[in-house]
């Protein structure tokens, strides 16, 4: 039980390690052109859309995971 | 005061719009001005005021930044009118940020203060961002440290505490020449005073004319929550996008959450950015949540804050930003006038209006909507 546990986490490891040095960027730079284009930015409007992140977690008992330092201690 | 919810909120929202968002390739942001009014209205609730933001870098490896805002606010909600008085209440806040690049990594710091009469909160934050795997991928990690007072009007004897801690992950990555998608994690923990020293709870009494009386609600002293969400942007065949969050929310008071986005962005002509979204909200109630309790002291831990019920809400949001012509300053290389308005609605599954006739407990449920607006112009230099 042991060893097959053993070799089944070196094949793990292994297919891992040759994934990772076999894959190259598959997004070349000058194929980027649309992420720089204002309409695909998430955050165009900082103060803006701080705000509306503050609405929600006043009313809301989640909080967190917004992608910034937002998060909100949902305290009451 | 404020709910504390609202103050402490703020205060790190506050934090978000100062340092670049973890979850951004190691890029500084752009130099910049934005000044903000918003204004919430809805549930008898009025909260508006300006927010100024200040950006600028230096030497192309730092970029300092600077917050004011201001809430003031009139509150006659379901909650003010059942057990205490209308109010009216100001709050402000300061943040000071600054942001340091070292080749594909962001380092970033930043300090909130907020202040009202009866609550004081402190937010220090840390992150750092790196650009991996021919830029394809950022990954991020930080840690926010908040540090609050909470006093009580009328009563100079009370004085209580706050240890606020986040920690988060983010993972940002472009899949194909038109996708990009992200995760992001984060555990928040609270500790101290966390329920609303004014609010209360209601249980059933006989001995009252309407057959229920009020005590102080009484809240757990610590709190960890968890949540995960998955984001996509894609930019379509035509010169737009369309973007959606799903993000899962658990924590131990017994809250379970799911929230839904979805926006669609789209220029018109040369100066205009139309904007349109559709969010849905839900989420369970606390478990020591309750709408009226068989009897006073009913459990050790006491809730009637609609914000711990079981609800769900639906909002539609509509934004234009409009491109100013030159104004024909060497400095300004452009600059947006914004108007964005979002309609939020709001169904409690577990929470009554107790301002309406009915024997307790069968009371109609609550709901209410707001409006919320955001006028605002922006510059860059």
């Amino acid at each position: 039980m042991r060893t097959s546990c053993r070799l089944a986490l070196l094949l793990v490891l292994a297919a891992a390690s040759s994934g990772c040095s076999s894959v190259e960027p598959w997004v070349k730079p000058y194929e980027r052109q649309y992420f720089a284009d204002v309409v695909m930015s998430g955050e165009r409007d900082p103060v803006a859309g701080s705000y509306l992140n503050h609405v929600f977690e006043a009313r809301e008992g989640a909080r967190g995971a917004t992608g910034s330092h937002g998060g909100g201690c949902g305290c009451n | 005061m404020i709910p504390r919810r609202i103050a402490t909120t703020f205060a790190l929202a506050g934090l978000a719009l100062l340092a670049h968002g973890p979850a951004q390739s190691a890029v500084l942001p752009d130099d910049r001005a934005d000044v903000l009014y918003h204004r919430y209205d809805g549930g008898g609730v009025t909260i508006d005021g300006p927010s100024v933001l200040l950006r600028k870098k230096f030497a192309e490896k730092y970029s300092v930044s600077a917050n004011y805002y201001m809430d003031m606010v009139s509150s006659a909600s379901i909650d003010v009118m059942t057990t205490a008085s209308p109010y009216t209440e100001e709050r402000t806040q300061g943040s000071l940020a600054l942001d340091v690049l070292q080749g594909k990594t962001q380092y970033s710091v930043s300090y909130t203060l907020s202040d009202e009469s009866d609550y004081t909160a402190n937010t220090a934050t840390f992150d750092v961002s790196q650009d991996i795997f021919g830029d394809l991928t950022t990954v991020s990690f930080g840690f926010s440290q908040g540090w609050d007072e909470v006093r009580k009007r009328d009563d100079n004897a009370f004085n209580e505490t706050v240890d606020r801690r986040s920690y988060r992950f983010g993972l940002q990555q472009i899949v194909t020449p038109r996708l990009m998608a992200g995760l992001n994690y984060e555990v928040i923990t609270d500790e101290g005073f966390l329920n609303n020293p004014y609010r209360s709870v209601r249980y059933l009494d006989d001995s009252s004319a309407r057959g229920f009386s009020f005590q102080p609600e009484l809240y757990p002293q610590t709190r960890t929550s968890n949540s995960v969400s998955l984001n996509a942007r894609y930019y379509l065949p035509y010169r737009a996008s369309l973007h959606g969050e799903y993000r899962y929310f658990t924590d131990t008071w017994g809250i379970d959450a799911n929230t839904v986005s979805l926006g669609y962005t789209h220029p018109w002509g040369k100066r205009w950015i139309l904007e349109a979204g559709y969010r849905w909200y839900d989420q369970s109630a606390a478990d020591f949540y309750s709408d009226l309790f068989p009897r006073a002291d009913a459990q050790n831990f006491l809730a009637r804050d609609k914000e711990l019920s079981t609800f769900t809400s639906h909002m539609l949001s509509f934004g234009a930003t409009y491109e100013l012509p030159s104004l024909g300053w060497d400095r300004l290389r452009r600059s947006t006038i914004n108007l964005f308005y979002d309609h939020i609605i709001y169904d409690y599954a577990d929470f009554r209006d107790i301002t309406k006739e009915g024997a307790p407990g069968s009371e109609p449920l609550y709901g209410f909507e707001a409006d919320v607006f955001r006028l605002f112009v922006s510059g860059w230099f």
